[in-house]
């Protein structure tokens, strides 16, 4: 429950609600967002960068955390593995058991490859099962898919790829066509109309969303039809190498069972990385609402084998994490609260901004809240603002918490708090890896061959910023694609004699430039037991 | 001064900050998850777990990243169980009551304990869903699980081995695809798209300059 302090401030909320709830907040010009993300979007903080050293990206910043993986070596330099000993061999090798990976599984398997996935923890424990809000699309008659082109690129700083962003809005009705074929159950009307909202920075209703458990019922209707399909799934082994042909294509994998700490041989004629995001990276000690297990590997391995990145230096701090109780600081309280009316509210009562500004400029609009105005809720582990779900209910009726955000109202019941009747605490948390691995239209990396990206792990789909819900619709539309992209490149793919040549490349150039981290990477799983930490 | 309290993980006793939850306090433990650790966020029923009050009786499930620490808690975390999923192609079934009895036959062997609903940690009314699926009510059944995250805890405590998760899942992917009324304006939108309506609008919004695209993002119309 909340501090005799924090229900002080309870008190200003509630004085201010009717109020509040007559008006719209102002929102912010173009000017005064730049001014506002200059000097409290964490991406500007140039202590927390610092200058990749060897590789395609060198000369350029990235967070230290992801530095220090780029400058750390291969486990294959010390660990010796046996190339000739083939452990799998398969047309596809898909690394990561997302939505992106179970995506282009499936598609894939349509096309009639041979299929695998290899995924470090269980296929989907992933931050698809967690995404709670909704996925994109321009479905409905005042819509277009121009339109949401428009609302992606200027929500991402004009700096999306457009032929990335050309592919996500183009075939995101088709992405929703086929997830509700497959058994996904969207929030529909009687009449069978997607029931819609906003996100922030949308111009038109077109979140389509299956409750708040938008993710998890995507997740596990694919991982449903990956099992039934009868495609391999490799859990508890993570991709630690890519391994390359005598021509210097990709041909597979080393990976490492995690329980066992063997390594194995995979070969494949294409690789799919779908390794997902970064958030238990930490950057900049913020919490994250991501999985166990992002943390960044596909980043790592692609970059290894020399495939550039893209906008590595871009994170997206979701506006609203969790801020109090601090068991559950950093869990992920969806945008949906917003669209469905929620305000955000500083200490004093006071309604400080639009509450469907896009991700980056509401988080920074709360960081200022909480440091330059002083005007943040002191929590046990820093500060927070108020979310004033209250006015949910008001707007949408009583039971609309329950009956469209169920897994929020859980969340927070279980520690006494009933967002129905009181506000909450946020901050923003760590929670997208907006850049990543640079592909093509195609799906493919640029400059190594048979190597695809899907999913988190791409640069550049976004720009600068993502919109909500365009994430769960980029892991199905580039998932679906690099799964047909990779079975169709593996018939004509005849594999030289494979080789991890490149490890010892890498470690040379570490040397020259004088790297030494001491620490070997992928990182695989955060340090989180006491001793590691 | 933090508070600390006893807790006994697989039997062994740790002295943990009281503030901490299970999954949290067993990384405080010395603990390097590998199992039994997913989303940690209540998403993904990784963590199911099982735990009682030292000197209580009653058996309590949990999923150890939503659950905080008690004193005298015997936890035993149960990273796998063996729930039976049936494999089905979803194109050749139909939202009919003999596609249960085909895939889950045992689900009719309910003898009406309610220990499911009592483990279920989303306080589902798991016995319920499955009385749902027995009778062929599909939309029922499919609304009162999708709340399910598949820890299986119900799984663990059944005495007719019923797999309740998977059921909850066949039911939900029938009534997504089935039962749930097509969404015209979607097919429509779908139609358009592969006819090519859009496809020079795209081209032309792609090939416009930054600053005539800046223009249009910041005066473009936002639907109330």
């Amino acid at each position: 429950m909340f501090t005799p302090e924090m229900m002080e401030s309870v008190k200003k909320v509630e004085a201010t609600r009717a109020e509040r709830m007559a008006m719209e907040p102002r929102r912010m010009t173009a000017e005064e967002k730049d001014a506002l993300l200059k000097e409290f979007h964490p991406d500007y903080k140039e202590e927390a960068f610092c200058e990749i050293k060897i590789g395609p990206n060198k000369g350029q910043k990235a967070p230290k955390e992801l530095v220090h993986l780029l400058h750390s070596n291969s486990r294959l330099l010390a660990d010796q593995v046996d190339l000739s000993k083939i452990d799998y061999d398969v047309d596809v090798l898909v690394i990561g058991g997302g939505g992106a990976g179970a995506s282009a599984a499936i598609e894939a398997h349509e096309a009639g490859a041979n299929v695998m996935i290899v995924t470090k923890l269980r296929i989907g424990d992933a931050n698809t099962m967690m995404a709670e809000g909704g996925i994109q699309a321009a479905d409905k008659e005042n819509d277009s898919p121009v339109q949401h082109y428009l609302d992606a690129f200027g929500g991402g700083h004009f700096a999306a790829r457009p032929e990335l962003l050309k592919r996500l809005v183009m075939e995101a009705p088709d992405a929703i066509q086929w997830l509700n074929k497959f058994g996904v159950m969207f929030d529909k009307d009687e009449e069978g109309n997607m029931i819609t909202t906003h996100g922030g920075g949308t111009s038109r209703k077109r979140m389509h969303a299956c409750k708040d458990y938008s993710g998890a019922e995507i997740m596990r209707t694919l991982r449903d039809e990956v099992i039934n399909r009868g495609i391999p799934v490799v859990e508890f082994t993570s991709a630690v190498e890519l391994i390359k042909d005598s021509n210097g294509r990709v041909a597979g994998a080393v990976l490492l069972n995690m329980e066992t700490d063997d390594y194995l041989v995979a070969r494949a004629k294409t690789v799919v990385i779908a390794t997902g995001g970064a958030g238990r990276m930490h950057y900049q000690n913020f919490p994250t609402s991501n999985h166990y297990g992002a943390t960044a590997d596909g980043l790592v391995l692609g970059y290894r084998v020399g495939a550039p990145l893209l906008y590595q230096d871009t994170i997206q701090y979701h506006p609203t994490g969790v801020a109090f109780p601090s068991q559950i600081y950093g869990a992920l309280v969806t945008e949906k609260v917003r669209s469905l009316g929620a305000m955000l509210v500083n200490v004093d009562g006071e309604a400080f901004m639009h509450p469907l500004e896009t991700r980056d400029v509401s988080a920074a609009s709360i960081i200022r809240e909480c440091t330059a105005r002083g005007k943040g809720v002191t929590t046990p582990l820093g500060s927070g603002v108020w979310l004033d779900t209250p006015m949910i209910e008001e707007i949408g009726g009583p039971g609309t918490i329950e009956k469209r955000i169920p897994a929020m109202l859980r969340m927070y019941m279980n520690y006494d708090i009933d967002m129905r009747k009181l506000p909450i605490l946020v901050y923003p948390t760590l929670h997208y890896q907006n850049g990543g691995l640079e592909i093509g239209g195609d799906g493919f990396t640029k400059v190594i061959d048979n190597l695809l990206v899907a999913g988190e792990a791409v640069g550049g789909i976004h720009g600068r910023n993502r919109l909500m819900g365009n994430s769960l619709l980029d892991i199905i539309v580039f998932g679906r694609n690099a799964g047909k992209a990779a079975a169709a490149r593996a018939k004509d793919v005849e594999l030289g004699e494979m080789n991890l040549n490149h490890v010892e490349e890498y470690a040379k150039e570490l040397k020259e430039a004088g790297v030494e981290t001491g620490d070997v990477s992928p990182l695989l799983l955060p340090k989180y037991a006491r001793h590691e930490r | 001064m933090e508070k600390m309290v006893n807790v006994y993980f697989f039997g062994k006793q740790y002295r943990v900050p009281a503030e901490l939850t299970i999954m949290t306090a067993m990384e405080y433990a010395g603990y390097t998850l590998k199992r039994g650790c997913g989303c940690r966020h209540g998403f993904c029923g990784a963590c199911a777990t099982i735990y009682r009050i030292k000197g209580k009786n009653e058996l309590h499930t949990c999923l150890a990243c939503q659950t905080q620490v008690e004193e005298g808690m015997y936890v035993a975390s149960i990273p796998f169980f063996p729930t039976d999923k049936r494999t089905y192609e979803i194109n050749e079934i139909r939202p009919e009551q003999r596609v249960m009895m085909e895939l889950y036959p045992e689900i009719y062997s309910c003898i009406g304990c309610n220990a499911c609903t009592k483990a279920c940690t989303q306080d589902l009314k798991v016995m319920q869903y499955i009385a749902y699926a027995q009778r062929g009510d599909f939309e029922k059944c499919a609304e009162e699980s999708f709340d399910c995250v598949a820890c299986g805890c119900c799984s663990v405590r059944c005495p007719a081995g019923i797999s309740h998760p998977m059921v909850g899942l066949l039911a939900r992917r029938l009534t997504g695809k089935y039962i749930a009324p097509e969404s015209k304006h979607l097919t429509k939108r779908v139609e358009e798209i592969h006819s090519g309506a859009y496809d020079d609008l795209i081209e032309q919004i792609m090939q416009k300059p930054i600053d005539e695209m800046q223009e249009l993002y910041n005066t473009r119309e936002i639907e109330k």
